[in-house]
């Protein structure tokens, strides 16, 4: 198992390999594309946006497409569009933030714990098994309440359910390189403990976590626009997707339409990350035995 | 296969290395570890708690009794093991603004949203297994594509914009369901399900995604090993061969959605109960978390993880009952 494992680890990557695998993997092509669009809009908002994303007026609300307004505005004369464009920078802010966090703090904490074992993987193990017994937003709502409503708030506290998962997935990898003859090798040749795990533990521990990093970033998303949905994220007037939703939600009966762009605005990024994740998944899968 | 199973669930309490008390006993610190983390919750307000938790333009007299009431002139572990011995006898404080028992909110919530967690688990199986089943047997052509597809999109989509499209045609369009409310299931059965349908289809569309998902796998995986092929060659018919082999290595993969999917729905629920006016345990969490009614912040907070660790308890032991190999 370990041997196979090792002998199939891609190789160091030559910087075809990107353009390689997208060729081959047109769903990985397209969300990668996609992502790279939607980041390319958040980074430049301010200046294609056609309106302001706070401005009101109130003598245009709910209006439908339009020449002016490309996909109509809201329930106080907002510009739908521009508002779904700066709602990007949020989304995309509100996911790095959370899963950061859990990076930070799930990675190293797992790779130890893996490595070191004994009591303290035991301690580690049983943390991490009380983590993941929270459901995330219901955390995240509980700390939001204590520390102060908002985006930032909600996000840490998100970063923080998710730490957990990372730190399993890093502690499971690093248990079985710690096995493997290349770092006895290391050892043997009087290497330090922190030379190995830099060098040779973190580097091996690092992909399967980069592939739960894409699928925790369209749950960091997901939980951003629910939270902000709630009213517990961002804060008006600022535009996110899911308080977009929110205030759609309030004209359900009048205008049904408001709800349909920023859902499928989530829909398709959440869509795009774990499109991503998963055929990452299956190119870095040592089972995989292309040619 | 009945007297199988009845000995295995006989096998599982057996002596003291029974897989039950083993399982107990690694629950059992991860449950501490959680009503610890729960209480902490409240050190994460700044500055003096009491304060707080009395309200603006509290009377001194008022924040010295909060102090007194919630402990808060004790040490910070005196304070959590007295709220642990209270809340292990189903004392889980007063609601700050309503004055009410969090225990009896809970409870009177807590029905709503079991009602459309199970309604939903039952959707998901119901609807999630077949698709998995026939993406399996159909695996690399069209329909698998199709399936895994529309999995996809279960996975990514956000509950409440789900919840909100099936308002918007199902309820406010055709009217064939209420638009808002829930009705106790006690009270009247048939428009307490009538209620709940909606909610637990919008709750349902991830578990469908994951059941067909994790079902095709394994199933795959299955039908390609050594073992299924020594069955086809002694003759056996690939249904005698799914249900009589499959299922036991399938079963193993179901419970762990299965306790995967009661973490994710009780997450979910918080924000359905809100797009569906439902007063369940999610109104409750997000009205106190606004409001900075902390002790049932706590509560719920307390009462979800429970119901978290004790599903995934059952699907351990479960485990244990479908293959007695479990370690």
């Amino acid at each position: 198992m370990t041997q196979a494992m090792n002998t199939a680890l891609p190789q160091p990557k030559r910087p075809s390999w990107l353009l390689d695998w997208l060729r081959r993997d047109k769903r990985a092509a397209i969300s990668l594309v996609f992502l790279l669009v939607l980041l390319l809009i958040a980074l430049t908002a301010p200046w294609i946006a056609p309106h302001s994303p706070t401005d009101q007026s109130l003598a245009n609300t709910l209006q439908g497409p339009s020449a002016d307004h490309w996909l109509g505005t809201d329930d106080l004369g907002r510009d739908i569009f521009s508002r779904l464009l700066y709602g990007a920078r949020v989304a995309i802010y509100a996911s790095l933030l959370a899963v950061g966090i859990a990076i930070v703090l799930g990675v190293p904490v797992g790779i130890l714990a893996g490595y070191l074992g004994g009591w303290v993987d035991t301690l580690v193990g049983r943390m991490i098994d009380t983590f993941l017994a929270f459901p995330a937003i219901v955390l995240a709502i509980a700390v939001t309440g204590a520390l102060g409503i908002g985006l930032t708030n909600g996000m840490i506290a998100v970063g923080i359910v998710f730490a957990p998962q990372l730190a399993r997935i890093a502690r499971a990898k690093t248990l079985v390189v710690r096995q493997d003859l290349y770092v006895d090798a290391a050892r043997c040749f009087g290497a330090t403990t922190r030379h190995i795990l830099w060098r040779h533990i973190l580097p091996n521990a690092l992909q399967p976590v980069i592939v739960q990093v894409t699928i925790l970033l369209a749950a960091a998303l997901l939980a951003e626009a629910s939270l902000s949905f709630l009213g517990l994220g961002i804060q008006p007037p600022n535009p996110s997707w899911g308080s977009m939703l929110a205030r759609a939600y309030q004209s359900m009966e009048l205008a049904p339409e408001q709800m349909y762009a920023p859902g499928l605005a989530i829909l398709a990024t959440a869509l795009a990350f774990n499109s991503l994740g998963e055929a990452l998944r299956k190119e870095l899968d040592p089972t995989n035995n292309r040619l | 296969m009945l007297s199988k199973l009845t000995d295995n669930i006989a096998a599982l309490t057996q002596g003291r290395g029974g897989l039950v008390w083993r399982r107990l006993a690694q629950v059992l610190p991860v449950l501490v570890f959680a009503t610890f983390v729960a209480f902490a919750l409240l050190k994460l307000i700044p500055g003096d708690i009491a304060l707080t938790l009395a309200g603006d333009n509290a009377s001194e007299a008022r924040i010295a009794e909060v102090r007194r009431i919630y402990g808060l002139d004790q040490s910070f572990i005196s304070q959590y093991l007295s709220w642990f011995w209270n809340a292990l006898h189903g004392d889980l404080s007063r609601s700050l603004l309503s004055g009410e028992a969090v225990a009896t909110s809970i409870a009177r919530c807590l029905p709503n949203t079991v009602l459309i967690v199970v309604l939903a688990m039952l959707i998901s199986f119901a609807i999630g297994a077949p698709l998995g089943v026939w993406a399996a047997s159909r695996q690399g052509r069209f329909i698998d594509s199709v399936v895994m597809t529309i999995a996809s999109i279960g996975v990514a989509v956000p509950n409440f914009w789900l919840a909100m499209l099936l308002i918007s045609f199902l309820a406010l369009q055709f009217g064939w369901f209420p638009v808002t409310g829930a009705v106790a299931l006690s009270k009247d059965p048939m428009a307490a399900l009538h209620h709940a349908v909606l909610p637990a289809l919008a709750l349902a569309a991830g578990g469908i995604a994951e059941i067909s998902r994790q079902l095709r796998a394994a199933l795959i995986e299955l039908l390609s090993s050594q073992q299924v092929r020594t069955l086809h060659a002694k003759g056996l018919s690939p249904t005698v061969i799914l249900w009589k082999h499959g299922m036991k290595n399938v079963g193993v993969n179901l419970l762990t959605v299965l306790s995967l999917l009661a973490n994710r729905m009780l997450a979910a629920t918080v924000v359905i109960e809100a797009v569906f006016a439902i007063p369940g345990m999610g109104g409750l969490i997000v009205s106190a978390a606004l409001q900075r009614d902390f002790p049932v912040v706590q509560g719920v907070v307390l009462v979800m993880v429970v119901i978290v660790l004790g599903i995934n308890l059952l699907a351990d032991l479960l485990y244990g009952v479908i293959d007695p190999r479990v370690e």
